[in-house]
């Protein structure tokens, strides 16, 4: 047993290169903290900008979002670390030229233009699951627009959005390690890095046992923070599911998120 | 040079572009079967009566759905080679047997796949009604029979949407293969960008190819499911 183990995973490595471990979960953490949290900023007003009725602004935002969503963060990336290069000489007139010179930033750049464009539409879904009536009745009650987006809509497609947004957060976990392709060393790069090191194929089990916690602990995290914030809809919710489940059965499996 | 003679002129780069864009096709539909079919297999596994069986299916579909897919590439690739090597001297092969990139690409874009239709497959299986197999097993029917006559047709309409989303993760994973050591799309980009050091050029061409794909797709798939839904609603 201990040979069939020994062959999988080498304990000895963890000893020289844990730390680096270490450092790239750190490095990891931060890209991806930053990033979600600013992205879910930014999608605020692409959001909005999609479900204007100013029909340019609405295309501008979906084309971005299209833009985002339907090429591969990779190739994002590429385009603004290597790409940016190419403007080095007016960057450095304008001094930004650290910020594309870092690998470090510019994956937060990638990630954050990336998960923004994702979040929104994700808001836009759970605002648009909010049924029209309640805003009718809203508005026939004489409430204007700010006061029926805060203390309607909002409260209602936050809970909505929970489940994705925290869907979301753990694909750009997983996303986040192509910034090892760029030379940033998170959790991935410090991983290949040990591996051309080490040439130790269990490295690659280390890292991958490390994603699987993070990922696991945030699935976790957004399941008991949903099932905090919907008590209110649970203590009702038995007898309305037995009444509905006939007909949803069929389409539930559909669904990934509410568009 | 402009951007038009850099693509298009005399030494233009949009055949080595096209290359492989024609690479980053070939590698996503050729994962496809493999991919969507693994996953059913896993689907009905999971289903099983063996809990062992249940487990190691489970513990598949949770591994390989919770780590990057990048990593993932990584240790199918890396892992499939030595394993191939190991066995390689157990039978006492002297010769090193070497898979090729794109085989072992495939091999490792439709493990993930794999994983993640999976899920895909049992939401669909369990939105079959339950009355209907009941039905099939008083009518006779074997078990086997049940499940390839009355549930396995009905499940590609209903998997349609969420097999639809996987083959767009899947579109998009085809270009972490360029780390490997594929030429796809991204890595002809790579390539031009660093012998013209333009990469401004072949990045944003690489991007609207990939836009292009994913253009085609979301209508490709909402023609399907328009076809499928055609007895429904």
């Amino acid at each position: 047993m201990d040979r069939v183990l020994g062959f999988i995973l080498n304990i000895g490595l963890l000893k020289d290169y844990g730390f680096r471990l270490v450092l790239g979960l750190q490095m990891t953490l931060t890209v991806v903290g930053l990033s979600c949290a600013m992205g879910f900023v930014l999608a605020f007003p692409i959001c909005w900008l999609r479900m204007s009725r100013n029909m340019l602004l609405s295309y501008s935002a979906m084309g971005y979002t299209n833009l985002f969503r339907g090429t591969p963060l990779l190739c994002q990336l590429y385009l603004i670390y290597y790409g940016g290069g190419e403007f080095r000489p007016f960057f450095q007139e304008t001094g930004i030229w650290w910020f594309f010179r870092d690998a470090y930033y510019c994956c937060i750049l990638g990630f954050t233009l990336n998960t923004a464009a994702y979040q929104s539409e994700i808001l836009r879904g759970a605002i648009q699951s909010i049924p029209k009536g309640q805003i009718e009745a809203a508005r026939a009650l004489g409430l204007h627009r700010g006061a029926i987006l805060r203390h309607i809509i909002f409260p209602q497609a936050m809970l909505v959005a929970v489940r994705p947004l925290g869907n979301e957060v753990i694909s750009v976990v997983k996303a986040s390690a192509v910034a090892a392709v760029v030379t940033l060393l998170d959790l991935m790069g410090q991983t290949r890095f040990i591996f051309a090191r080490t040439f130790d194929f269990s490295i690659y089990l280390y890292c991958a046992l490390i994603y699987l916690a993070i990922t696991e602990t945030i699935s976790r995290l957004v399941n008991a923070g949903e099932h905090r914030l919907s008590a209110h809809i649970r203590a009702r919710a038995p007898a309305d599911a037995r009444q509905e489940s006939r007909s949803t059965t069929v389409h539930r499996s559909t669904e990934v998120t509410p568009a | 040079m402009s951007w038009y003679t850099l693509l298009f002129g005399p030494n233009g780069w949009i055949g080595l572009l096209l290359n492989g864009a024609a690479v980053t096709v070939a590698l996503a539909l050729t994962t496809v079967p493999f991919g969507f079919g693994a996953g059913l297999l896993i689907a009905v596994m999971k289903l099983s009566k063996y809990r062992l069986l249940r487990g190691a299916c489970a513990a598949y579909t949770t591994f390989f759905r919770g780590i990057p897919d990048l990593l993932a590439l990584f240790i199918v690739y890396f892992g499939l080679q030595a394993l191939i090597d190991k066995i390689g001297t157990w039978l006492g092969m002297d010769g090193h047997l070497e898979v090729s990139a794109f085989t072992a690409g495939v091999i490792a874009l439709s493990v993930v796949v794999a994983a993640y239709s999976a899920e895909v497959w049992v939401a669909s299986i369990a939105a079959v009604p339950p009355g209907q197999s009941e039905a099939a097993l008083s009518l006779g029917l074997t078990p086997r029979q049940v499940f390839r006559k009355v549930v396995l047709p009905q499940l590609g309409r209903v998997a349609l949407p969420g097999l639809g989303n996987i083959w767009m993760v899947l579109q998009k994973d085809t270009a972490l293969i360029s780390t490997l050591a594929v030429t796809d799309l991204l890595r002809a980009a790579s390539e031009a960008s660093r012998a013209t050091t333009r990469p401004l050029v072949f990045y944003t061409a690489a991007a609207l190819l990939y836009l292009a794909f994913s253009t085609v797709s979301v209508w490709g798939q909402s023609w399907l499911e328009r076809r499928a839904n055609r007895g429904y609603s």
